[in-house]
C-alpha cells in the first residue's frame, strides 16, 4: 500500500502525527503524558557550530603523535580535596530507583575504568554505586530520600541540585511500578506509591539561604568535600552568579535537552533552554566575577560524540556531563530487543517510557528479572568504551584546533552555521563577523 | 578551648565570643571529651552540625540556622532560641531547644528526638523521615508538609496548612489546627495513640502533661487519608 504522502495526502505541520497522538492520548485517559528521555524537538545545538581547524595562520598538533591532554580539576576552589578526573566527561547524576542497581554498577564500572566520576541522584547511595564509582558525586536534592551524613562524608564531592535541564522548577518523580521494598525503603516511603518529590528545597530559600547551607555541608564533611550546584538551564547568567556567590566550587549546568527518568511531557518539552544558548550566559557571569577557569563549569544537555564535549568546552566549560547518552552506551534503547519495545507500544530507538518500569534493557527498571538482563561488567566496559571514543574525538578535533589539551579550545576556534546559533552562542556566522543580538553583553 | 573538671566527666568550654565554629565543629567530630559547652553562640550557624557519637552539648545562647544539624547519637542542649533547620535531617540522638524555633525545624529528619519547648515556625517537621518532633507551644503555618514518617506533637496550635501532602507521619495537636492541608485528615484517636502520645510527651520531659489524662486527652491526630498516593485526574483540584 501507497505511503499517504505517496498518495498525495498532506500532515499538518500544527497537528502532526504526534500531537494528534497527544490529544487522543489525553481524550482517552484524562492524565497527561508523563515519560523519560528529554526534549525531542528540533534545538538549536552544538550541531549548528563548526570548528574552522588550522592552516596558515594556526598551527595543527599531529593528530596521533603530539600530546593532547584531557585532565580536569573539579573543587579545587576552597581547599577541599578536589576531584582530579582524567578526561572531560562525567556521568550525570541519576537515582538507584530510576536506574537499576545493575545500571548503576555499570555507570561505576564504565567511569571508573576511563577515570572519571558518577552521580548518585534523588534516591540516596548504594552500596553498588559507591563500591563501583572511584570518584562519587553525591547529591542533595530538595526531597532528600536516603539522605546520610555518613554518605555524605563517603563521598568524594557533594551536589547540592537546585533543577535539572528537563524540568526546571519541577520536583522529582518515580511512579508506583518502580517504588519496590528496596526504593521505598530507601526513600521512607509506601511501597507502590506514586512518589511527587517537592521541588524546592525544604530547609532554605534563596541564594543567601545556600550559601548558609553550603556552609553546613562544609562543616559536617570538615570542608574536605567539593561542592558542585547544580542548575536547570532557564537563567544561567543570574544562576551561576548566585551559586558562585553562595560559595559554590562547581557548578553544573544542565541544558533543556537533558534527560529525565519521568517527568511530564509538557514540561520536557517547554521550559528551559537549550544548552547552547545557556552555556555562554553562564560564562559570562564567571568571567565577570573573575571566576572563569575557578569555579569550573560542567555542561550537559544532549552531549552525543566528542564533538559536542570539545565545542562544549571551546564555549568555556571545564567539562561536560552524560545522562542519556551513557544509558544508551549500557544498552538502552538496543534493536536486540526491538520486538520488545514493539509490544511495549514503542521501537528501538525511540522507547521513552523510563516511568514505566518494563525496560527490556534493564536499565530503566526495578523489575528483578528484566534488571538481571543487564550484565554490569559488559554494560560498563561498553560505557567505557564510548567515553574513551568521546575523549578520542575531542582530542582529534582540539589537535586540528592546535590544542595540547581540551582546555585550551576556545570561542574563536568556533564559527556558527545558523542566525539562530549565532546568536545565542556568539559565535559569529561562519563567513562573516557577524554575532546576532549583541554578542556579550547579556547582563 | 578551656577544659574544665566538672562532676565525673572532663567537659570542655568552647567560647565562640573568640573561637570560631569550625574549631568547635573539628573538635566535636575527633572528641576528646563526652561533654561540651558553648558560650557565647551569638546566632552562629552550623554549630554542632554533623556530631556523629554519644556527645553531651550544651550551648548557652541562641543559634543561626542548622545548629545540630544531621545529628547522630549526640544529646544537645541549646539554652536559647534556633534559628531554621535546627536538627535537619537528624538520624538520631536527642535535640533539645529551650527557646523557640525558626523555621524548618527538624525538616527531613530521619531519626532522633526533637524537643522544642517554646513555639516553632513554618514548615516544623517539613518533609519528616522518621523523627519524633515535640513542640511545647504552637507551629506555623504547612507544619508536617510531604511529612513521611516519624510523629509530631504539638502541645499549643497549628497553623493553616498542617499535613500537606503527608504520607504515614503521625502528627498530635492539643489546641486549634488551621486549614488542614491536602490529603490531611483528623483520625481517630485509639489508645494505642494515647500511649504513644504520653510515651513521646514523656521522653521529651513533659511528664506534667504526659501523666493527666485530661491534658492527654484535648489532642486529637491528623494523619494522610492516603488518597494522593498515585495519580488520579479526578484530583486535579486537590492539589
Amino acid at each position: 500500500m501507497r505511503s499517504p504522502e505517496d498518495r498525495g495526502l498532506r500532515e499538518s505541520a500544527t497537528y502532526d502525527r504526534a500531537a494528534i497522538a497527544a490529544i487522543q492520548h489525553a481524550a482517552d485517559t484524562g492524565v497527561y503524558d508523563i515519560r523519560g528521555w528529554g526534549a525531542k524537538r528540533p534545538l538549536p545545538h552544538f550541531d549548528d557550530l563548526l570548528f574552522l581547524g588550522s592552516s596558515m595562520s594556526r598551527y595543527p598538533l599531529e593528530g596521533y603523535r603530539e600530546r593532547c591532554d584531557t585532565d580536569v580539576v573539579l573543587g579545587d576552589l576552597h581547599e577541599a580535596d578536589p576531584i582530579h578526573i582524567d578526561i572531560p566527561v562525567t556521568i550525570a547524576g541519576m537515582s538507584f530507583g530510576a536506574l537499576s542497581a545493575q545500571a548503576k554498577e555499570a555507570l561505576g564500572r564504565g567511569a571508573s575504568a576511563v577515570g572519571t566520576s558518577t552521580t548518585t541522584g534523588d534516591g540516596g547511595m548504594t552500596d553498588e554505586e559507591r563500591g563501583h564509582s572511584d570518584k562519587l558525586v553525591y547529591q542533595l536534592l530538595p526531597s532528600r530520600y536516603g539522605m546520610n551524613p555518613d554518605h555524605l562524608r563517603a563521598a568524594d564531592a557533594l551536589e547540592v541540585v537546585l533543577g535539572q535541564g528537563a524540568k526546571p522548577g519541577g520536583g522529582g518523580m518515580l511512579l508506583g511500578q518502580k517504588i519496590t521494598e528496596r526504593v521505598a525503603g530507601m526513600r521512607t516511603l509506601p511501597v507502590g506509591i506514586d512518589q511527587r518529590s517537592a521541588c524546592r528545597h525544604p530547609d532554605w530559600t534563596g541564594p543567601d539561604d545556600l550559601a548558609i547551607k553550603i556552609h553546613e555541608l562544609r562543616e559536617i564533611t570538615d570542608w574536605q568535600k567539593p561542592v558542585f550546584v547544580k542548575i536547570g538551564a532557564s537563567r544561567p547568567y543570574y544562576d551561576v552568579k548566585l551559586a558562585v556567590a553562595a560559595g559554590a566550587d562547581v557548578v553544573v549546568l544542565d541544558g533543556m535537552q537533558g534527560g529525565t527518568a519521568a517527568t511530564q511531557e509538557v514540561f520536557i518539552e517547554h521550559v528551559g533552554i537549550p544548552i547552547l544558548a545557556a552555556l555562554p550566559q553562564a560564562v559570562q557571569a564567571l568571567q565577570e566575577l573573575d571566576m572563569h577557569r575557578k569555579v569550573k563549569l560542567i555542561a550537559s544537555g544532549g552531549i552525543r560524540n566528542g564533538a559536542d564535549v570539545a565545542k562544549a568546552l571551546a564555549l568555556g566549560a571545564d567539562a561536560v556531563s552524560i545522562g542519556t547518552a551513557a544509558l544508551i552506551a549500557l544498552g538502552d534503547n538496543d534493536p536486540q530487543y526491538a520486538e520488545e519495545y514493539e509490544l511495549l507500544g514503542s521501537a528501538a530507538g525511540y522507547y521513552d517510557d523510563f516511568q514505566d518500569g518494563r525496560d527490556p534493557a534493564g536499565i530503566t527498571t526495578q523489575d528483578p528479572r528484566l534488571a538481571a538482563r543487564l550484565d554490569p561488567v559488559a554494560a560498563g566496559h561498553r560505557l567505557a568504551n564510548y567515553l574513551r571514543v568521546l575523549t578520542l574525538e575531542a582530542q582529534t578535533l582540539a589537535r586540528a584546533c592546535g590544542k595540547s589539551h581540551l582546555l585550551h579550545l576556545e570561542p574563536e576556534d568556533l564559527v556558527a552555521l545558523t542566525v539562530e546559533a549565532a546568536a545565542m552562542s556568539r559565535i559569529p556566522l561562519a563567513g562573516t563577523s557577524w554575532v546576532p543580538g549583541g554578542g556579550r553583553d547579556f547582563g | 578551648m578551656e577544659t574544665l573538671n566538672e562532676t565525673l566527666q572532663e567537659t570542655i568550654t568552647f567560647d565562640l565570643g573568640t573561637e570560631g565554629v569550625r574549631d568547635l565543629n573539628a573538635e566535636l567530630h575527633a572528641p576528646t571529651a563526652r561533654r561540651y559547652r558553648v558560650k557565647n553562640p551569638l546566632g552562629a550557624h552550623a554549630v554542632a552540625a554533623g556530631v556523629d557519637g554519644d556527645l553531651e552539648i550544651l550551648i548557652e545562647g541562641d543559634v543561626g540556622y542548622y545548629c545540630a544539624g544531621m545529628n547522630q547519637d549526640g544529646r544537645i542542649t541549646v539554652e536559647g532560641s534556633a534559628g531554621p533547620g535546627v536538627a535537619e535531617n537528624m538520624m538520631s540522638g536527642v535535640v533539645r531547644i529551650r527557646g523557640n524555633a525558626s523555621q524548618s525545624a527538624g525538616a527531613t529528619a530521619h531519626g532522633g528526638l526533637l524537643v522544642i519547648e517554646g513555639n516553632a515556625s513554618t514548615r516544623c517537621g517539613i518533609s519528616l523521615k522518621g523523627a519524633d518532633i515535640v513542640v511545647g507551644g504552637d507551629i506555623g503555618a504547612m507544619g508536617a508538609f510531604m511529612a513521611q514518617a516519624g510523629r509530631i506533637v504539638v502541645c499549643g496550635d497549628a497553623g493553616d496548612g498542617l499535613g500537606d501532602s503527608i504520607f504515614e507521619a503521625r502528627v498530635y495537636v492539643r489546641g486549634e489546627v488551621g486549614a488542614l492541608g491536602a490529603d490531611c485528615i483528623e483520625k481517630d484517636m485509639g489508645p494505642e495513640h494515647r500511649a504513644e502520645l504520653k510515651e513521646l510527651l514523656t521522653r521529651a520531659g513533659m511528664t506534667e502533661g504526659a501523666d493527666d489524662p485530661a491534658y492527654l486527652g484535648r489532642f486529637r491526630r491528623y494523619g494522610s487519608a492516603r488518597t494522593l498516593y498515585h495519580f488520579n485526574s479526578d484530583h486535579s483540584g486537590r492539589y
